[in-house]
């Protein structure tokens, strides 16, 4: 059928690398020493020395968004990572073994999905506490479930494939045929599903943080600028706009980049822009 | 079919009880003693005692799950330890703002997607079309909570028309009570309804190339009456289907917006519960959610099934 | 909004100068509602099981009464009993109750009521959070119905002032039970409603046997958002808020006479709690380095808009016996740096901050991070709930830092115990206690806070950091708020509008 026009993919591409480089640009230089208080020049608008204004503090906003880039990164990169190192093997696992391990696999996505990934990780931060790292583990829990669904969805297509019968037939064991056959045929559902969490992850980390959960100050945080912003929305209305652009920027750029590697890669599926 | 259906039941059931055992197992792990929260620093150690055996909470873990899930058994989900009043009772007062919540965005959601589906499918690659597909990726992208923020920014800080947050209640009148639902429900049927109008029209344009609509084209009847007709009716189906797998983002969704707007939801209640420690309401409201959620994700797999009995091998 | 709408109808009519004094006097007709807003909701209404300040922000004067009372100054007077007398040996008080005094059901408020309740508070089954304040009581006797005799087992010069806290309520046996969602006391106000999440409604007991309130009905609607706060004053949704905390909006408030903005004391002392027995906090100098790195000016501006006073030890500048202790430690970064290299830490050391909820912590733990980032010390922030909190830092007494405001009057007696989160243990600092526990005398006993605040000072044993605000914004037209918070209280009796 149709193909996606390739500049909305290129755009993604342009969206992503953006946010990449401000992340990495942010580790050699911001315009201000991020965590610098100047309590004098709090709540400045836009303009001037700070360009996209100061926060309550008097601190920087663009450096804030610059770290803030690296932080929301770095947790969103992890939880992914987590998920696909639990969820890849345990859908390949799945679609291996059949019966019993299929079945058991299925169900433990279901009690994970019975949880909506914020509440499990409001759950979650209420036991281990607060904190970046317990974000990570929540939203990887939940990544691994949605990862290991796709890909025993994905390998079991393979499974019944021609090549994967000659395989058996010649005498390969289930696990050479999962990793010399299976595996390379699924990486593509699965580095695109990937995005689609990476965008996802970025969402809920935000909200995680703006509900005072997640990466905690002195680092900054998209999610947590917008929650102190909330409070100054009279104040310093703009200060609500920038850390939500951010979000809304790069989960577009993610979920473009995602539609046009699963258009290139299977021209015939339609992109619905869902999980 | 009976048979997809009966075994989806039983792991529906499955599932719902063992989401009740990692909830409560999970709230045993919580830190934090919901008597000395309730005393606060000066509480002696003997008040603590006290109010510990009168909440319950001096009976080993074991028991007190056992006597937990008998009591959702029989519909009885347990008394609050701090509102000291039946978690029903709560539930059912706060669902009376989450629920009209929930469907107001949805409602919102769908008036607005759907049209939106057919604008895109009658001006198809045009204006109109590449709008709406605009509208639909920027409205996936944007975080129901900073949406809020936005809206309260506009509406309520700016131009005053709506309340930042808070809920008067029914008692006050459905009018005051509907404006402060106004904004939260806009929050969450904006990035709903850019899912939905994206799907209504793919769903759209596979209809079209099925053989009756064709049929209906060649006798004659105009685009518009076979949109409207033939092809929308038909795409309802794949509609519900993702409406209903929504749900359990709204739900989510539901929790931080409620905390954005401070509306005494049932997310509301959840989250004021875990700072509470009041494990109770959190264990009931926590199951509550779950076998919602599994409920509508069981009910969107047989009616998938019972619609088209082709995918009963895939899950 | 609704005196705009009645003139402008006067001057539609063309009869606007009569209109006008006539609408004028219509209006003069004073208001009799009352819309409080506050933060943070209840978790019920009963302030004998329960040390939410929340509970006794509603209840307190307004629902029950205590037998003493607080009055807007601090200063005790009658509650439930209009007067008592202290037996010379300092043991045996004997109060005299309102002749007519009945509790919402109609049940008497007499001297069984009172034994009931003193007996339920220090009985085996009691879930009072304060039971430590009828530790002392040995005997209640009732001789008749207007007479409570109250035997201490030993002279209890707080006794007084325990028996008026919300904690010391007087309930009635027969409904006692139902009080935390049905409160039922003997004050001037009755429970209406309360709809969950948004407001507790109270009306005028028309049964009162005292001075009638000149309000009719007074709603607490809790909002814990401060743009929705600001908001909610600005629609003219809330009439007054207490507690306020968005300070940031205050300067706006100040310009508009509509508004009247008060900044009042409380018994707030904040400070950046240390855990004295821990590495390497156990080390005076860098206590002291510390003092030195924290700017109490940035903090107050930062966190609290200027609205706060420095303080300098654990004592309210408002009370007698304060000894201005401010001066100790200059804002000094250099000095901080060197008194850290002379304690053996040239490159600072990593410490973690654990924060409860309140904003001034989150705010203020930000602050003092950043502030003490610049003179090496890297301090990891934990947030936490309250249970955590409690749980994790009070009672586990497992922390670095934390950041508190310790609100209970008159309480650097906490600095004697051994057992206190700060781990503090000062042979000088109990001598002083035990010396001040023998002494009557104003003057002597002011003396001794004296030189107790120094002591604290000198061992830097906390970050003092500042008082917390009472900061009230209400509508102008307005009077009879409290402007200083003495005790957890929204005593709304002495209300008007002009």
């Amino acid at each position: 059928m149709r193909r996606r026009l390739p500049w909305s993919f290129w755009l993604g591409l342009a969206l992503v690398g953006l946010l990449l480089a401000v992340a990495l640009l942010s580790l050699l230089w911001t315009p201000f020493p991020v965590g610098q208080v100047r309590v004098v020049a709090r709540l400045r608008p836009p303009g001037g020395a700070n360009w996209l204004g100061t926060d309550h503090f008097g601190r920087d906003v663009l450096s804030l968004l610059m770290v803030g880039a690296r932080n929301s990164l770095a947790v969103a990169a992890a939880a992914v990572g987590l998920g696909a190192a639990l969820g890849v093997p345990l859908g390949l696992a799945a679609a291996a073994l059949g019966r019993w391990g299929d079945e058991l696999v299925a169900r433990l996505g279901d009690l994970v999905f019975a949880f909506p990934a914020v509440l499990s990780a409001i759950l979650l931060t209420a036991v281990l506490g607060a904190g970046a790292v317990n974000v990570v583990l929540a939203l990887g829990l939940f990544n691994a479930a949605v990862l290991a669904r796709v890909t025993r969805g994905a390998a079991l297509a393979v499974w019944r494939r021609e090549f994967v019968r000659a395989a058996l037939a010649l005498g390969r064991g289930p696990l050479s045929v999962t990793l010399v056959h299976v595996l390379p045929n699924v990486l593509g559902v699965v580095v695109v599903q990937t995005t689609v969490l990476f965008a996802v992850a970025i969402v809920n980390e935000a909200a995680l943080s703006y509900l005072g959960l997640g990466v905690q100050p002195p680092n900054p945080s998209w999610g947590k600028m917008l929650g102190d912003a909330q409070t100054h929305l009279f104040t310093a209305p703009l200060q609500a706009v920038f850390p939500g652009l951010a979000i809304a920027l790069s989960v577009l750029g993610l979920t473009l980049l995602g539609d046009g590697l699963r258009d290139w890669l299977d021209p015939r599926h339609r992109s619905s822009g869902l999980l | 079919m009976l048979a997809f259906a009966l075994r989806r039941s039983l792991t529906l059931a499955l599932t719902a009880w063992l989401a009740t055992i990692v909830v409560f197992a999970v709230l045993e792990l919580v830190p934090g003693d919901p008597a000395l929260l309730m005393l606060g620093v000066n509480a002696q150690a003997d008040t603590l005692a006290a109010l510990r055996a009168q909440m319950g909470l001096d009976h080993p873990p074991v028991e007190r799950y056992l006597r937990w899930v008998g009591g959702l058994l029989r519909g009885d989900l347990g008394v609050s330890l701090t509102y000291a009043r039946p978690v029903a009772d709560l539930v059912a007062e706060r669902l009376v703002v989450t629920l009209p919540l929930a469907l107001l965005s949805l409602a919102l959601s769908t008036a607005a997607a759907i049209p939106l589906g057919l604008l895109a499918v009658a001006r198809r690659g045009r204006g109109g079309d590449w709008a709406v597909l605009g509208f639909a990726q920027i409205g996936v992208a944007l975080p129901s909570f900073w949406i809020a923020i936005l809206l309260i920014l506009v509406f309520s800080v700016t131009l005053g028309w709506f309340p930042a947050g808070g809920f008067p209640g029914w008692e006050a009148g459905a009018l005051p009570a509907l404006r402060a639902l106004t904004l939260p429900a806009l929050a969450l049927a904006i990035p709903e309804a850019a899912i939905l109008a994206r799907v209504t029209r793919t769903a759209i344009l596979d209809t079209l190339g099925e053989d009756h609509i064709r049929t209906a084209r060649a006798k004659g009847v105009s685009r518009t009456a076979v949109l409207l007709r033939h092809a929308l009716p038909n795409a309802l189906l794949p509609v519900a289907t993702v409406l209903g797998l929504q749900l359990s983002f709204l739900v989510a969704g539901a929790v931080v917006v409620e905390n954005v707007f401070t509306l005494p939801g049932l997310g509301r209640l959840l989250y004021q519960a875990i700072g509470q420690r009041d494990l109770i309401v959190v264990q009931g409201v926590v199951v509550l959610l779950a076998v919602f959620v599994v409920l509508v994700n069981a009910l969107v797999d047989i009616a998938c099934a019972a619609a088209d009995p082709r995918p009963k091998a895939a899950s | 909004m609704m005196m705009n709408r009645a003139r402008s109808f006067a001057v539609a009519t063309g009869v606007f100068a009569l209109a006008l004094v006539g609408g004028a006097a219509a209006w003069a007709q004073a208001r009799t509602d009352l819309v409080i807003g506050m933060s943070l909701e209840p978790p019920h209404l009963d302030p004998t099981a329960g040390a939410a300040a929340a509970i006794k922000e509603v209840t307190y004067a307004n629902l029950f009464e205590s037998l003493v009372r607080v009055d807007s100054s601090g200063a005790l007077v009658p509650g439930l009993a209009e007067g008592w007398t202290v037996a010379d040996d300092g043991k045996t008080y004997r109060f005299t109750l309102r002749p007519n005094a009945k509790f919402h059901d109609g049940a008497p408020g007499d001297a069984a009521a009172v034994k009931f309740s003193l007996d339920r508070a220090r009985g085996a089954e009691s879930v009072n959070g304060q039971k430590g304040y009828f530790a002392s009581i040995a005997s209640v006797e009732t001789p008749d119905p207007r007479s409570v005799v109250v035997t201490l087992s030993r002279p209890d010069g707080l006794f007084l002032f325990h028996m008026a806290a919300g904690d010391a309520a007087i309930v009635s046996p027969t409904s006692a039970a139902t009080n935390k969602q049905k409160p039922i006391g003997t004050g001037p106000f009755t429970f209406d409603r309360w709809a969950a999440g948004d407001r507790v409604v109270l009306t005028r007991n028309p049964e009162y046997d005292g001075p009638k309130p000149a309000l009719e009905r007074v709603s607490f609607r809790f909002i814990s958002d401060a743009a929705a706060q600001i908001a909610s004053l600005k629609a003219g949704d809330v009439d007054a808020f207490v507690q306020f905390n968005a300070f940031e909006a205050l300067p706006e408030f100040r310009n508009d006479p509509k508004f009247a903005v008060t900044v009042g004391t409380t018994e707030g002392e904040t400070l950046l709690s240390t855990n004295n027995a821990r590495k390497p906090f156990d080390d005076v100098r860098v206590r002291r380095a510390m003092a030195h790195a924290i700017d109490r000016k940035t903090l107050i501006d930062g966190v609290l808009y200027g609205n706060g006073v420095p303080i300098g030890s654990h004592f309210p500048p408002h009370r007698a016996g304060y000894v201005d202790l401010t001066g100790l430690y200059p804002y000094d970064p250099a000095k901080a740096k060197a008194l850290l290299a002379e304690a053996g830490y040239p490159n600072g050391f990593d410490a973690t901050l654990r924060l409860p909820p309140p904003p001034y912590a989150r705010r203020g733990g930000e602050l003092v991070a950043a502030l003490l980032a610049e003179v090496g010390i890297r301090l990891t922030i934990e947030p936490m709930e309250w249970a955590s909190w409690l749980d994790k830092v009070f009672k586990g007494k497992d922390y670095d830092l934390t950041m508190i405001a310790h609100t209970e009057p008159l309480d650097i007696d906490v600095y004697a115990r051994d057992s206190y989160y700060f781990n503090y243990r000062s042979a000088a600092f109990v001598r002083l206690e035990e010396e001040l526990n023998r002494t009557q005398d104003p003057a002597a006993r002011n003396a001794l806070y004296g030189q107790q605040q120094r002591l604290l000072a000198d061992d830097a044993v906390n970050g003092f950091l500042f008082m917390l605000p009472a900061v009230t914004v209400q509508n102008a037209k307005i009077s009879g708020l409290w402007v200083n918070r003495p005790i957890q209280a929204n005593d709304v009796t002495g209300v008007t509008w002009k």
